[in-house]
This record gives C-alpha cells, sequence and structure tokens, in this order.
C-alpha cells in the first residue's frame, strides 16, 4: 500500500510544483518507488520542471477514461531510478477528474509504489479536492506572507473536512507545514512574515524553511528537480524536509543563512 | 388541636389531578403495510436497541398519505407490542381516524404542527452542523461544546444552545458563535458572536484579542473598534448596557 502525499497550499505561486518534483525526487533517492502525479489539468507545468515534456504521450486524465493503461502513462524519470511520472492533461478541464476514476488509478498504483505524491492545483476547487481527497499526509506549501498563510489555513480546514479521511473518520490526515521562498533579510525589515508568525497563526507540523534562491528558478528553467542540486541552499533544505517526512530528526538550517545579517550583527549592533 | 391521624388519611382526595408535559416519540404514519412496518421496525430498533424497550408511542397522522380504510389500528398496535413499544394514542386525522382509535381503546390527541420527524436517534449525527464545510472535531457536554483543534478560515462553529470552549487558536476568517459564553484558550483572530439568541449576559473570553468581529446579542463592534489597550492581550468582551466594552483580563 502506496503512502499518498498531497503538495497544496490554496493560493497559486507558492512552490507546489517546486514542491512536488523535489519530494517526490527525495523520496525515490532514499530507495522508495515513488509516483509523482500532476493533478492541474489544463495547466500543466510538472513535466516541464521534471524535464519530460517530450516524452508525454498519454495522461492521467487518459488513464482515468479507459484510452490508455497505467503503464502506458507513466514516464520513468532519466536522472533517478525508482521515480515515476504521471502528467496532466494539456486539453482537457478539471471536470475530466472524476472521483471514481482517480479512486480507481489511485487503487492500481498503489499497488506497486511506496509513495504517490498528488501536485495540487492552486484554489480550492474541484481539482485540488480531488487531489487532497485521497491524502494519508499532506505538505502546505506556503510563502511568508499574509494571504499566503490565510489560504493555507482555509484548506486545512478543508483537509480535515473534505477528505476521504475525514469523511470516514479514520485517524486524520498529517499535516505538514513547508515555508518556502524565506528571506531572512527581508524578515529582519519586518516585510515578511517569520517562521515564528507562521507557526503562531497556522500552528502545524515543520516539515522545513526553503531559503528564497536563484538555485529554484534556474533549476526549474533548466528541467532538473532543485533537490539534485546538492550545493544550493533550496536543495539542501528539500533533501532535511524530505528526511523528517521520513521520520528524521534534522535541526532547521538557512534561517539566517546570509552575510549581510551576519555583519550587521557583528557591526551594526 | 391534634386531630387523629386516621381522620387526616380520610380527608385527602384519593387523587388529584395536575397539567403535566411529558416528551413522547411520535410515530409518523406515511401509509400503513404490516409487513414493510414490521421489517423497518425491526431494523431502527436493531440501531438503538435500549431506545425502543418499553417505549411509549403516540402514532402521528398528519402526515398519513394511505387509505384510511387500510388503517389497522389492531394490527398495528400487535407489531409494537411484539417489539415491546406501548402505543398510547393516536395523533390528528379526521372523525373517521378519530373513531377508529376510540375502538381500539386509543386515545386520541389533536394533531400537531407539520414538524420534521425526528426523535429516533439516527447512527451518529451532529445537529449543531451549520456551514457548508464541517466543523473541527468537538465534544459536546450537556448544552456546551468543546473544540480542542484549531478553528480554521471559512469554519464555523456554533453551540446552539450553551457556551463554547475553544482550547485552540480561532482563525482570521474562521467564525464561532455560542447561545452562551465563548471561551477562547488561544488567540481569537476571526469571528466570535456569543449570546446569539439575545442572552445580554454572555461574554467573550479570550487570551489574545486580535478579532475581525466581536458581537454579544447582536451588539458588535469590528476590528477597527478594538484597536485599543486590549488588542493583542487577554481580554473579556462584555455588555454594559447596551455597550460593549473590553476589559483586560487580569490574572
Amino acid at each position: 500500500m502506496a503512502r499518498i502525499i498531497v503538495v497544496t497550499s490554496g493560493k497559486g505561486g507558492v512552490g507546489k510544483t517546486t514542491t512536488s518534483a523535489s519530494i517526490s525526487t527525495g523520496l525515490a533517492q532514499r530507495g522508495y518507488k515513488t509516483a509523482v502525479i500532476d493533478f492541474d489539468v489544463g495547466l500543466r507545468n510538472l513535466d516541464l520542471i521534471m524535464n519530460c515534456e517530450r516524452r508525454v504521450v498519454y495522461d492521467f486524465v487518459n488513464v482515468i477514461q479507459g484510452e490508455a493503461t497505467l503503464n502506458q502513462a507513466l514516464i520513468r524519470d532519466k536522472r533517478v531510478e525508482n521515480l515515476f511520472i504521471l502528467p496532466a492533461s494539456q486539453t482537457r478541464d478539471k471536470e475530466a477528474l472524476t472521483a471514481e476514476g482517480v479512486q480507481k488509478v489511485l487503487d492500481e498504483m498503489s499497488e506497486t509504489f511506496d509513495y504517490l505524491v498528488c501536485d495540487s492545483p492552486a484554489g480550492i476547487e474541484h481539482g485540488a479536492l480531488m487531489a487532497l481527497y485521497h491524502a494519508d499526509e499532506a505538505i502546505v506549501v506556503t510563502n511568508p506572507e499574509v494571504s499566503s498563510v490565510r489560504d493555507s489555513d482555509r484548506i486545512l480546514g478543508i483537509l480535515q473536512s473534505k477528505s476521504r479521511r475525514a469523511e470516514q473518520g479514520m485517524d486524520p490526515v498529517k499535516e505538514h507545514l513547508l515555508l518556502t521562498r524565506y528571506n531572512s533579510e527581508r524578515v529582519e525589515r519586518g516585510e515578511m512574515l517569520s517562521l515564528e508568525d507562521v507557526n503562531d497563526i497556522l500552528s502545524i507540523s515543520l516539515l522545513g524553511v526553503i531559503p528564497e534562491s536563484q538555485a529554484v528558478l534556474n533549476a526549474s528553467n533548466q528541467g532538473s528537480p532543485v533537490i539534485l542540486e546538492d550545493e544550493s541552499e533550496a536543495g539542501g533544505a528539500y533533501a532535511d524536509a524530505v528526511a523528517r517526512l521520513l521520520g528524521e530528526e534534522r535541526p532547521l538550517r538557512f534561517l539566517d543563512g546570509n552575510k549581510k545579517g551576519f555583519l550587521k550583527r557583528m557591526f551594526g549592533g | 388541636m391534634s386531630e387523629p391521624a386516621a381522620t387526616a388519611t380520610d380527608n385527602r382526595a384519593c387523587f388529584e389531578l395536575r397539567g403535566a408535559s411529558q416528551t413522547l416519540t411520535v410515530m409518523e404514519l406515511h401509509h400503513f403495510d404490516p409487513d414493510a412496518l414490521e421489517r423497518d421496525l425491526r431494523d431502527k430498533i436493531r440501531q438503538a436497541p435500549n431506545f425502543f424497550r418499553d417505549l411509549p408511542l403516540v402514532i402521528g397522522l398528519d402526515h398519513y398519505e394511505g387509505n384510511v380504510a387500510d388503517l389497522d389500528f389492531f394490527q398495528l398496535i400487535g407489531i409494537c407490542r411484539t417489539h415491546s413499544i406501548q402505543v398510547l394514542g393516536v395523533r390528528g386525522g379526521d372523525d373517521d381516524i378519530r373513531r377508529l382509535a376510540r375502538n381500539a381503546a386509543l386515545a386520541w390527541l389533536p394533531g400537531g404542527q407539520a414538524s420534521t420527524p425526528r426523535a429516533v436517534p439516527e447512527p451518529e449525527q451532529d445537529t449543531a452542523e451549520s456551514s457548508e464545510e464541517s466543523t473541527p472535531e468537538t465534544t459536546s457536554t450537556g448544552a456546551g461544546r468543546l473544540v480542542t483543534q484549531p478553528v480554521r478560515s471559512g469554519q464555523q462553529v456554533y453551540a446552539p444552545e450553551g457556551d463554547l470552549i475553544i482550547m485552540a487558536p480561532v482563525g482570521a476568517g474562521a467564525e464561532v458563535l455560542a447561545a452562551g459564553h465563548i471561551h477562547i484558550y488561544g488567540p481569537l483572530r476571526g469571528r466570535a458572536l456569543a449570546g446569539v439568541h439575545g442572552d445580554t449576559s454572555a461574554s467573550i473570553f479570550c487570551q489574545s484579542l486580535e478579532a475581525e468581529l466581536v458581537s454579544v446579542a447582536g451588539h458588535y463592534k469590528i476590528s477597527e473598534d478594538l484597536q485599543g489597550d486590549d488588542w493583542r492581550t487577554p481580554a473579556r468582551i462584555r455588555l454594559e448596557g447596551d455597550v460593549l466594552t473590553v476589559d483586560p483580563l487580569t490574572r
């Protein structure tokens, strides 16, 4: 039985797809057979970040509608063993994701995979609800700003009421906070919420803090999950997040990772 | 002056009549089919056997759609008896039904209002649900309601009869309502409405006042009006006459 993880946020542009790509890559690197599924039907971009857009023949909707088998649609990653991508359809609309269809596909994948990472679309509409419905765990991606935190709070409420685990009265979905695009300098200047502020509002367990970094943008443009950039801070932070997801203890890094801050502390009083 | 005890006993009337109201279970009958009734009744009893043991029951006929001629009260009583349910009488219906009831030695009660069928405890349903999305896990003791999970944006928690106690933050965009007091052991960032049925003595207590709106018995203040000394501090909100006041919660 695979463990199903949804990567969600409510708000758009906070780093859901980047996170889905890196977390799934990290899990596969650890030896777990992992599939990352793009639920963003109509606006797919997971395959771009995973650099497999030229290899898409069939997609998630084809499988749901019985036009292709799972094996035909799954794309094997070329860099990391054990990693597979199930791309979304560019040409259908979100209604093509039916509850029964999604259930059927996830059930079939559960038999052979260790982890299924569901990349949710933004918003709280049908596509997002489909992505979170089957989740065992949820990674709530949040930027340190008020509207993102508010949307995350909303999506946590929906996880508690609209997920399968909630509807069937099972143990609740395990919630993790992943704070992305964290810029300690701007936090110090009061332009961004601090980790403490976000924690105070959302009060869920912290999976990691990903520093704002040029490496993330570069990696996306090159079609490579940033976790593969070992030297970058963001890559290291994602590796830590994967470790914590697997139950390991890791100290928080990169919270004050800029030189200016250090000098300011030395001389600025 | 003392009288012999025996005389006192003799003087006392052997009964007195008093008015009393009792909540009874009404079986709203839509049509009468002995086999279907027997089967459905058995199903219901299986869900809550203790509820039905020696249950006094009134047959409600306000919503009866079938043919009056089909109504066989003797058979109906028989079915109920076999499940140890005691039929007391009949409610509603016309003169024909009244006569039939009298023949079957059942009391006749005037028709009730078209109340929605309830009374039988359906398997675990939350009656205080009011928002489109369900609320965080709660337990209720008596009329009050206890919430231990954070109340998130878009969620609503309502205690329709008593106090509401929340041992977690109430997020911005969340709404908590109670007929009585509201206690929040955490920051209040959303909306809190106490005394929603008009109880002017209700209060709101919170550990950090950061609310979007607070209201007691319909008198409200919005965030803009709350930015005083008590903002972000432990506070109590109550009605003083017609004025909603905020007091610091000092210990």
